[in-house]
């Protein structure tokens, strides 16, 4: 420092755009400290996380499809029971660890580790620590979605270059997920709380037909899981996975955004809920 | 921009409170400091003093009141505020997940401050810190006063203007402690608004140029150290300890002893100008306690007098 400051050091310069309290447009630097911490200790968290959808893949695909045989896919055609639940498992993963990072992650760093905190005395807003984080658990979501159907790939479940948008779309899925998951955290205040969301994603999980198809149930049910989130996903995934595109196609896609409109107005919108007490 | 009246105050608050459902932790508190003062918030733990550090940080928000940091509300503008803001919390926040060093560069990056200027400055603190050797350590390898001085370390990283320091030596040893002090006491030298929480009576002495004593979320006294003591306490201060059945029932025979008595669970406190004679007086009635110690008195005692508490329970 040179020299004493004086009170015309004391002036602070104001910006006077929209958000200015809860942005400072500095999310890079919660992307590259996410980034660095996972270069020393997360890897373990990171590895397992890539190889939940993989043993469900064998376990289920390989090992219960030798008892099923084969399957129809979207558009009629027979495919082998592996092929068929390859792209539900990826997109129930992309869900998984998006929520897994905007819940529990947000949850655990804000009020254990205290991390958020930190941030927070600095310039950063809030809606920087959102969006940096969000962006992180995409990223995270991108790399799960290009090693698994590398897998699939591997095992010989992918029949056309289409499926590489498989990847993408995860990253969609993922990021619908993300957004919602980071609001719906503002609401929740102790562990139990938490516990709801797993209440939540287990059935939805299970019965999004992941495993079977969805005219298994009768109709009222079938319009039930057709409002939920995750059943787009696995057939937005599942259309993909063999190239067939048609006008669902697009509604899950739309599905996907609206929820990722939604989900960011709430989590903007309770951001200093979520952080400033 | 609603500007303050007065613009030489770097802090101003009114009216400020801070509730938490139906319990209030600050109640109408006000207080004005300008630049360059060393202002401390004095009391006992639960008094409102953290609540009160992060309103004025933007982290929190008030209830009711107005609270301007170099004229802004830092509410609405939380990140311009904070840029210049210096915050050492009660409890270390460090980011345990990064090494020591990087901890002080991260959270220059937080500022949006470039490389080029953070490199040189992380390692000059980290001196300052006496953390060169342990630059590459892992955070939970450090001891509980390394942390504490990285913390304080990391929150010079952006040069602030006001430094908020919450119970800033707790947990150290007495050497690591007049280190800090004398850290601190530079950068006050250097013109930066100090503003500490503390319930050490000695560390508000040392550091304050002016301090509030704070109960239960509301403002006791405001002054300087020495004449919130010459207001509210006498010059001198003789203890004595009779043995922990005996304080209290021995406190009527020192009736008329000084200016005032007080007796606690484990020794009695007469308020006096001269300590020595009032020593001399209780012998005089046949009364010999087991120590006893005749000292200035300090913050503590108008701390007791003020809330009829001692400061650390």
């Amino acid at each position: 420092m040179s020299g004493p400051l004086t009170i015309e050091d004391y002036q602070v310069e104001v910006q006077d755009r929209p958000f200015s309290a809860l942005y400072a447009r500095n999310a890079r630097a919660v992307i590259s400290r996410g980034l660095m911490a996972t270069k020393s200790s997360n890897w373990m968290v990171m590895v397992s996380g890539f190889f939940e959808p993989v043993l469900y893949l064998i376990s289920m695909g390989v090992g219960l499809g030798a008892l099923v045989g084969n399957v129809f896919g979207p558009n009629g055609q027979e495919i082998s029971y592996a092929a068929y639940i390859a792209p539900a498992l990826l997109a129930v993963s992309a869900m998984n660890g998006a929520v897994y990072d905007s819940t529990w992650n947000v949850f655990f760093k804000m009020n254990f580790a205290k991390l958020y905190q930190g941030m927070l005395y600095t310039s950063l807003g809030p809606l920087d620590v959102a969006i940096g984080e969000i962006f992180l658990a995409l990223l995270r979501g991108a790399m799960y979605a290009t090693g698994f159907t590398a897998v699939m790939g591997m095992m010989g479940l992918i029949t056309t270059p289409w499926a590489l948008l498989m990847i993408p779309a995860s990253v969609l899925i993922a990021f619908g997920f993300a957004s919602f998951g980071m609001g719906i955290t503002s609401f929740m205040k102790t562990f139990q709380q938490m516990d709801w969301i797993n209440f939540v994603m287990l059935p939805m999980f299970l019965f999004s037909a992941t495993f079977y198809p969805l005219s298994v149930y009768p109709e009222p049910i079938q319009w039930f899981i057709q409002a939920l989130p995750l059943w787009h996903g696995v057939e937005l995934l599942r259309q993909i996975s063999i190239g067939v595109f048609t006008a669902a196609t697009a509604i899950h896609i739309v599905y996907y955004l609206v929820m990722i409109l939604v989900g960011m107005v709430l989590t903007t919108t309770r951001l200093r809920k979520l952080f400033l007490k | 921009m609603p500007n303050q009246t007065n613009d030489n105050y770097v802090i101003s608050a009114h009216n400020l409170t801070k509730k938490y459902g139906d319990f209030t932790a600050v109640n109408d508190i006000s207080f004005d400091v300008p630049a360059g003062e060393s202002f401390g918030l004095l009391g006992p733990n639960g008094a409102g003093k953290s609540t009160t550090m992060k309103m004025i940080g933007g982290v929190s928000q008030r209830t009711s009141g107005d609270l301007t940091i170099m004229g802004l509300d830092p509410e609405e503008h939380g990140p311009e505020v904070r840029a210049h803001l210096g915050v050492v919390p009660q409890q270390d926040n460090l980011d345990e997940e990064l090494k020591v060093r990087d901890n002080l560069l991260v959270y220059g990056r937080y500022f949006g401050l470039p490389m080029s200027y953070l490199k040189p400055k992380a390692d000059e603190l980290l001196e300052f810190a006496q953390l060169t050797d342990k630059a590459k350590s892992k955070v939970d390898s450090l001891s509980g006063g390394m942390k504490r001085r990285l913390t304080i370390a990391r929150s010079l990283i952006n040069e602030p203007k006001i430094l908020l320091l919450d119970e800033p030596t707790t947990g150290l040893d007495p050497q690591a402690r007049h280190i800090l002090w004398d850290r601190l006491f530079r950068l006050k030298e250097s013109g930066v608004t100090l503003i500490l929480t503390t319930h050490y009576m000695d560390e508000a002495e040392q550091l304050c140029d002016r301090l509030v004593v704070v109960d239960k979320g509301q403002i006791m006294a405001e002054g300087s150290p020495s004449t919130l003591i010459r207001e509210h306490s006498t010059r001198e201060v003789l203890e004595l300890r009779f043995g922990s059945e005996r304080n209290t029932t021995v406190a009527a025979d020192l009736q008329g002893i000084g200016e005032r008595l007080e007796p606690l669970p484990d020794r009695v406190l007469i308020y006096t100008h001269d300590g020595e004679a009032a020593l001399e007086q209780v012998t005089a009635r046949g009364l010999h306690p087991i120590t006893s110690l005749v000292r200035r008195s300090s913050l503590e005692d108008v701390f007791l007098r003020l809330t009829g508490r001692s400061l650390i329970d």
